[in-house]
């Protein structure tokens, strides 16, 4: 039977020569992560198992980033109960501060994941590594309990939507505005339990960074995965990151879709997602002044390298807008690291924006930048639901770092296209 | 599995788990304290209207957004005997059973039943009776193996009896 390229995965990690969508398999699973937030909930639940040590040290990773460096005493506890669990199991991939990142950057930069893996993460945007050809999704803590303890989870296989990108996107255009608009299109339920799976001449336009961003969002659009074609650029990012062996899986030419669906990245204009969800989208330059309070370039979705040089490229001999406050935070401590050797941390600063240590801080309103009432913010990060940010009457429009930073510059949600780029 | 009984609070659509227990009480470790704070952004009364076995209704997409389990389980802490909604958010789904609060898909159910309404789940039968219009509608029930887990008391148990 025909399969998509994700159930292809799948099946092979079930043991199966074919599966079909709808079908309930148990699958072996080579990653499971979890984050300061949701470790400690699987390690409770893994101590009621009676499996006492992990499947496998290697495969279990755990990342401190939501609330780290600690932002108050309870957090503290939560990634000192990590922190000693993964002392006592031996973990292997361990990353507290001075080595983390934001999980959904970090994981692929360190090489843990490769095209053909299947991963699961207790996080929603786990669902990011699809980029790199893996079927890889997000689950709960109990999820990932069971999976560390046993290495196999079940699955129930989605049937999947076909994206068809063609055309070549103009200067300014990037990966969220690819995936913006897709969720505008069919909505924040619109690929409800299914595969979002990417195809198309267009694929090669995008890089890997666009690549990350748009299956980072994929769960935006209710999806359980999003997944791209293995290329040249996947095979040059796997080399340059990972020493594991990588496998190479295509959808079957007759693989059948829920729904086929055609993005021309020509035609993509900057797009923002206003309150309070990702699907309201509208183009720059179709809606009238909106002030804002705040800019925030960073987060899973857009804290890469490609998004900071982006942003520094507005901002470069630029002011941040008087009463705006922006905030830039590189996603992991190689691209902090990567941004000071480009000294764009310069540019920011002079900018007069600040720089932060690699952290999810304002992206879920935990910290380092939270909103007061009523403020807005225009936010590269992917959530914009009612009180993400702050207080519930706050506000955050969703875009590209291109927009988040030129609309630091003039204070009011702009394309580059306001500053004469 | 039991049935569930209780008075009806109902949500719209796109119920976020954002609204449903706020990222910044997520560091809190103890479940009491921190199911005091569910649906607060959304709902400020909601743990002063709530009754133990009462059912929440939704929209489409419920439990739409990040993955924590805090969500399922702050509503299961609060005394909520079953969710019923048009649709579910998938890792919601997931982590709703695994942990072993009841939630049933049922989109007609979901759109007629009124807020207030007094609402029985009879989960073998896959019926939800409202009885305070006397109108029934019909559930999808559960896969097999889903039940199963359900029977067994989550997934932790499942895990276990198979080890
Ligand atoms: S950056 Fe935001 S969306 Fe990404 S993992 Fe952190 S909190 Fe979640």
């Amino acid at each position: 039977m025909a399969m998509t390229m994700s159930q292809k995965i799948l099946a092979k990690h079930a043991g199966l020569d074919e599966v079909k969508a709808g079908q309930l398999i148990m699958a072996k699973v080579d990653l499971v992560h979890g984050n300061d937030i949701t470790t400690p909930v699987a390690i409770r639940e893994m101590k009621k198992m009676k499996q006492e040590t992990v499947f496998d040290k290697d495969k279990v990773v755990f990342v401190m980033d939501h609330f780290v460096p600690n932002k108050d005493i309870t957090s503290a506890k939560c990634t000192q109960m990590c922190r000693n669990f993964a002392t006592e199991q031996g973990l292997k991939n361990y990353f507290d501060v001075g080595k983390m990142g934001i999980e959904h950057a970090l994981i692929p930069e360190q090489g843990l994941i490769v095209a053909g893996e299947l991963s699961v993460g207790a996080d929603s945007h786990t669902c990011t590594y699809g980029a790199l050809g893996a079927f890889s999704t997000g689950v709960g803590s109990t999820d990932m309990a069971a999976a560390m303890a046993t290495g196999e989870l079940w699955f129930k296989v989605p049937a999947a939507i076909k994206v068809n990108l063609v055309g070549k996107k103009q200067k300014w255009i990037s990966g969220k505005d690819v995936i913006l608009h897709l969720i505008g299109e069919i909505g924040v339920d619109g690929a409800l339990y299914q595969s979002l799976e990417f195809t198309g001449p267009g694929v090669g336009e995008l890089s890997m960074d666009d690549r990350f961003t748009i299956c980072n969002m994929a769960i935006e659009a209710g999806a359980k995965n999003g997944i791209f074609p293995v290329d040249d650029k996947t095979v040059d990012y796997i080399n340059a990151h990972a020493t594991k062996p990588y496998t190479v899986y295509e959808a079957d030419p007759d693989a059948e879709y829920a729904r086929e669906i055609t993005i021309d990245l020509g035609s993509l204009k900057s797009t923002v997602s206003f309150p309070h969800l990702p699907e309201n989208t509208h183009e720059i330059g179709s809606f009238g002044e909106i002030k804002i309070d705040q800019s925030v370039i960073g987060s899973c979705t857009n804290g890469r390298i490609q998004d900071i040089r982006e942003a520094a490229e507005i901002l470069r001999g630029r002011k941040v807008a008087p009463n705006v406050r922006c905030i830039v935070i590189p996603a992991t401590q190689e691209i902090y690291l990567e941004m000071l050797k480009e000294d764009l941390a310069r540019v920011f600063i002079e900018a007069g924006a600040v720089v932060s240590t690699p952290t999810c801080g304002p992206c879920l309103g935990g910290y380092m930048g939270i909103l007061a009432p009523h403020e807005r913010c225009v936010s590269t990060t992917n959530r914009n639901f009612v009180g993400r940010m702050g207080d519930t009457t706050s506000e955050v429009y969703l875009a590209s770092p291109a927009v988040a930073a030129a609309s630091a510059v003039t204070g009011r949600i702009s394309g580059p296209a306001e500053l004469g780029l | 599995m039991q049935a569930a009984e209780g008075k009806v609070l109902k949500y719209g659509d796109n119920v976020d788990t954002d609204v449903i227990i706020p990222a910044r009480y997520l560091a809190i470790q103890d479940k009491e304290e921190l199911a005091s704070h569910a649906m607060e952004d959304i709902d400020p009364e909601f743990r002063s209207k709530l009754m133990a076995g009462d059912i929440v209704v939704g929209g489409k997409n419920f439990g739409c957004g990040s993955s924590r389990e805090h969500a399922p389980q702050v509503l299961q802490t609060s005394g909520v005997g079953c969710v019923i909604a048009e649709s579910f958010a998938r890792i919601f789904y997931r982590n709703a059973l695994n942990i072993g609060l009841p939630i049933v898909e049922a989109p007609d159910a979901a759109k007629e039943i009124k807020d207030g309404d007094r609402v029985k789940v009879d989960f073998d039968a896959g019926v939800i009776t409202d009885e305070t219009t006397g109108k029934t509608y019909e559930a999808a029930p559960f896969p097999p193996f889903l039940q199963k887990m359900i029977e067994v008391g989550g997934l932790v148990n499942y895990v276990n009896e198979k080890m």
